[in-house]
């Protein structure tokens, strides 16, 4: 079904149900539950086993596509009802470390894949160094936590800013390379920043650095709280920061897309010469999607660095950057929905079934393999960009 | 610095930049025919260095203690081997893709780079830890007043030598060669004239990934150590070496092989910090030069393509 076919109807008829939406979301909440719940290694296969075959099944018998319509027509409402079933699953784990503590991560990633999305996504900028200004971000953290007494929201925004700033050392040769030319400059970037902090002894070395933790306030979020007589885990902290952080970011991108800045980056990514042809300043619109991009890459690393407690060279290798190109894909290039939904099976799947732990890698690179041979578009692809949205034509 | 330990840095850097070209062209190669880049090119020379090694267990195992034996059946293992490799990947994973955008092909490959790394990893005994390579090549040296001359470098240089020069010779001066320049330069016109274009496509991998296994093997008797990432890393710096030079142009890549060689032994041996840096330097480097020279050293003629 594509979307264009449906545009004409979709205006005439009266709005798409929210309720095949909700129900989706209240499914995959307790799904999630479900899943990050059970220890033992038969029930997580089982429960993965019954996943896929649910999807499957709803996706054969036509169940899929109200969900898919309610979500394009009423994303409002359904986005709320998604933060709350979040806020569902972390009020369930409240005291849980260990399934918090991934909940967030996933968060985190999901908010550094949607800066990538900016750049690849929307303006067609290849990058292939995500990783390493997530790295940039955690480093910025681990630095200034360390050494100064700059307020931890502030630090945020430094680290944010300062992926945007040495990300565009990249600039000119990200912006007269094209293609294959233009991945190398990132790929080298990538493989250049992790010898650096490897070698680098103000840095720590191979070894790394401790980060302290993030304090608003005098509000420290490392510790453990109480509501009422309820002990929560410190995650709970990190938590809501982090789904601050990823609601903040995910509407941005949305309303980046909806706008006209996302149209004149989606005509630049599918032909430049076109494009410039309307008068479009191809530059500045790459280096606005390259710079926002890095920006929030490095945001969800500052907190990420705080959120572990602990940055060292080996978590921002060139191979987590192609995991955060995996995720994309997976999901759907250019669509956020889908690139949450990707963080989650990416990150949550090798947490959970402790057997294939070791072999995560070869699983990623095995999946992103099959997805680009018979689903290249993804998981969720992107939909055709709706110039009417319901009300304001 | 005395000439001695000049002549030494020389030496290294060429046989460094000897690896690096063997690398390089393969590069050029799969770009010059289906302008794609095969980025698991180089874990194929990793794969490539532990089939030599499984060839050389085996053989030991079963009692073959001649050496020029066991070199010979390494390299032939290994060239074979990566040659049907090679054209697996292309008939399966790069083909079927040539109507998607070249991004998908891009990460293909580095996926399939991380499967082959990872198999290597998991699936070699122990292959997590670096493994000794033997030293299969005579290692006296001849001293040259303060230089001391490896016979092993010496013959590996030569190889390596002889190796461009056939490839070039093949090229040139074969049908074989023809063909694969025709389609280089375009499929359709080359298809109407009767080539077939699956075949040479297939062969042209199965010419680069043998490169590769040679390049593999040369980098196990150079160091006496393999392991299961270093495809990733050479990989990267016969990329790059093949685009500073100039994709597409066999020449472009042996200049960028032995340019970024000069840049690494000049990074660790001139320059006034750690030798540690050197990487860090070359890399700066390759990235200034993508700056100024957008298209590499030796641009190709079609501005279209970059």
């Amino acid at each position: 079904m594509s979307g264009s076919e449906r545009m004409p109807e979709v205006m005439q008829e009266p709005q798409a149900p929210v309720l095949p939406g909700v129900v989706a979301v209240a499914f995959s909440t307790a799904y999630l539950i479900a899943l990050l719940a059970v220890e033992m290694q038969p029930l997580v296969i089982g429960l993965l086993a019954f996943g896929i075959v649910a999807v499957l099944a709803a996706h054969y018998m036509d169940w899929l596509d109200p969900v898919s319509r309610s979500f394009a027509e009423r994303e409002g409402v359904l986005s709320a009802y998604a933060i709350l079933a979040a806020c569902v699953v972390a009020a369930f784990f409240h005291d849980n470390h260990f399934v918090l503590l991934l909940f967030v991560t996933v968060l985190l990633y999901a908010v550094a894949t949607l800066g990538l999305n900016i750049e690849f996504g929307y303006a067609g900028v290849l990058n292939f160094a995500g990783a390493s200004f997530f790295g940039i971000g955690a480093y910025t953290s681990a630095v200034l936590n360390t050494y100064t007494a700059v307020p931890h929201l502030l630090v945020l925004l430094i680290g944010g800013t300062l992926a945007a700033l040495i990300g565009s050392l990249l600039l000119l040769p990200v912006l007269r390379t094209r293609g294959h030319y233009a991945a190398l400059v990132t790929i080298a970037f990538a493989l250049l920043l992790k010898t650096f902090l490897e070698v680098n002894d103000v840095l720590g070395g191979p070894q790394g650095m401790q980060v302290k933790g993030m304090s608003i306030l005098g509000w420290s979020f490392n510790d453990n709280f109480e509501i009422g007589r309820i002990e929560m885990s410190f995650y709970l902290n990190y938590f809501v920061i982090s789904m601050l952080l990823l609601c903040s970011t995910f509407v941005l991108v949305r309303r980046l897309e909806r706008s006209w800045i996302g149209l004149n980056l989606d005509a630049i990514r599918l032909d430049e010469t076109a494009a410039s042809c309307f008068g479009l300043d191809i530059a500045r619109w790459k280096i606005t999607a390259f710079v926002l991009g890095n920006f929030v890459i490095g945001l969800a690393g500052a907190l990420f660095g705080m959120v572990g407690g602990f940055v060292a060279p080996n978590n921002y290798t060139f191979a987590d950057s192609l995991i955060m190109v995996s995720i994309l894909l997976l999901g759907g290039i250019g669509n956020p929905w889908g690139v949450v939904v990707a963080t989650f099976i990416v990150l949550v799947l090798p947490e959970k079934l402790q057997t294939i732990q070791e072999y995560r890698f070869l699983l990623y690179a095995l999946i992103v393999i099959v997805v680009l041979l018979f689903r290249p578009e993804g998981l969720l692809p992107r939909p055709v960009r709706r110039y009417f949205p319901r009300g304001r034509a | 610095m005395d000439v001695g330990l000049l002549s030494q840095y020389i030496m290294n850097g060429l046989m460094l930049g000897m690896m690096y070209t063997l690398v390089a062209v393969g590069f050029t190669l799969f770009f010059g025919v289906l302008d794609i880049i095969k980025f698991s090119h180089g874990d194929v020379l990793t794969v490539g260095a532990f089939t030599g090694l499984a060839t050389y267990i085996g053989l030991r195992s079963v009692g073959v203690s001649s050496t020029p034996l066991l070199l010979l059946a390494v390299l032939v293992v290994a060239i074979l081997a990566m040659a049907a490799l090679g054209m697996l990947i292309a008939r399966y994973l790069v083909l079927p893709l040539r109507s998607a955008p070249a991004l998908n092909t891009l990460l293909i490959t580095l996926m399939l780079g991380t499967v082959l790394r990872e198999m290597v990893r998991l699936f070699y005994p122990q292959g997590a830890n670096p493994k000794p390579f033997p030293a299969l090549l005579p290692t006296d040296s001849i001293n040259l007043g303060q230089f001391n001359l490896r016979l092993d470098n010496a013959m590996m240089l030569a190889t390596g030598v002889a190796i461009i020069v056939g490839l070039r010779l093949l090229l040139n001066r074969t049908k074989l060669g023809l063909a694969i320049r025709a389609v280089a330069q375009d499929e359709e016109t080359a298809r109407t004239m009767g080539i077939n274009f699956t075949a040479v496509v297939l062969i042209t991998f199965a010419i680069g990934s043998a490169l590769a296994a040679i390049g593999g093997v040369m980098n196990g008797l150079y160091y006496n150590e393999i392991n299961f990432g270093m495809g990733l890393l050479l990989g990267v710096i016969g990329f790059s070496a093949a685009i500073i030079g100039g994709l597409g142009s066999i020449y472009g890549a042996i200049l960028g092989g032995f340019l970024f060689a000069a840049l690494q032994t000049l990074g660790a041996v001139a320059l006034p910090f750690a030798s540690a840096y050197k990487d860090v330097f070359a890399f700066t480097v390759v990235i200034a030069l993508m700056a100024w020279r957008p298209t590499g050293l030796i641009q190709e003629k079609i501005s279209e393509r970059v």
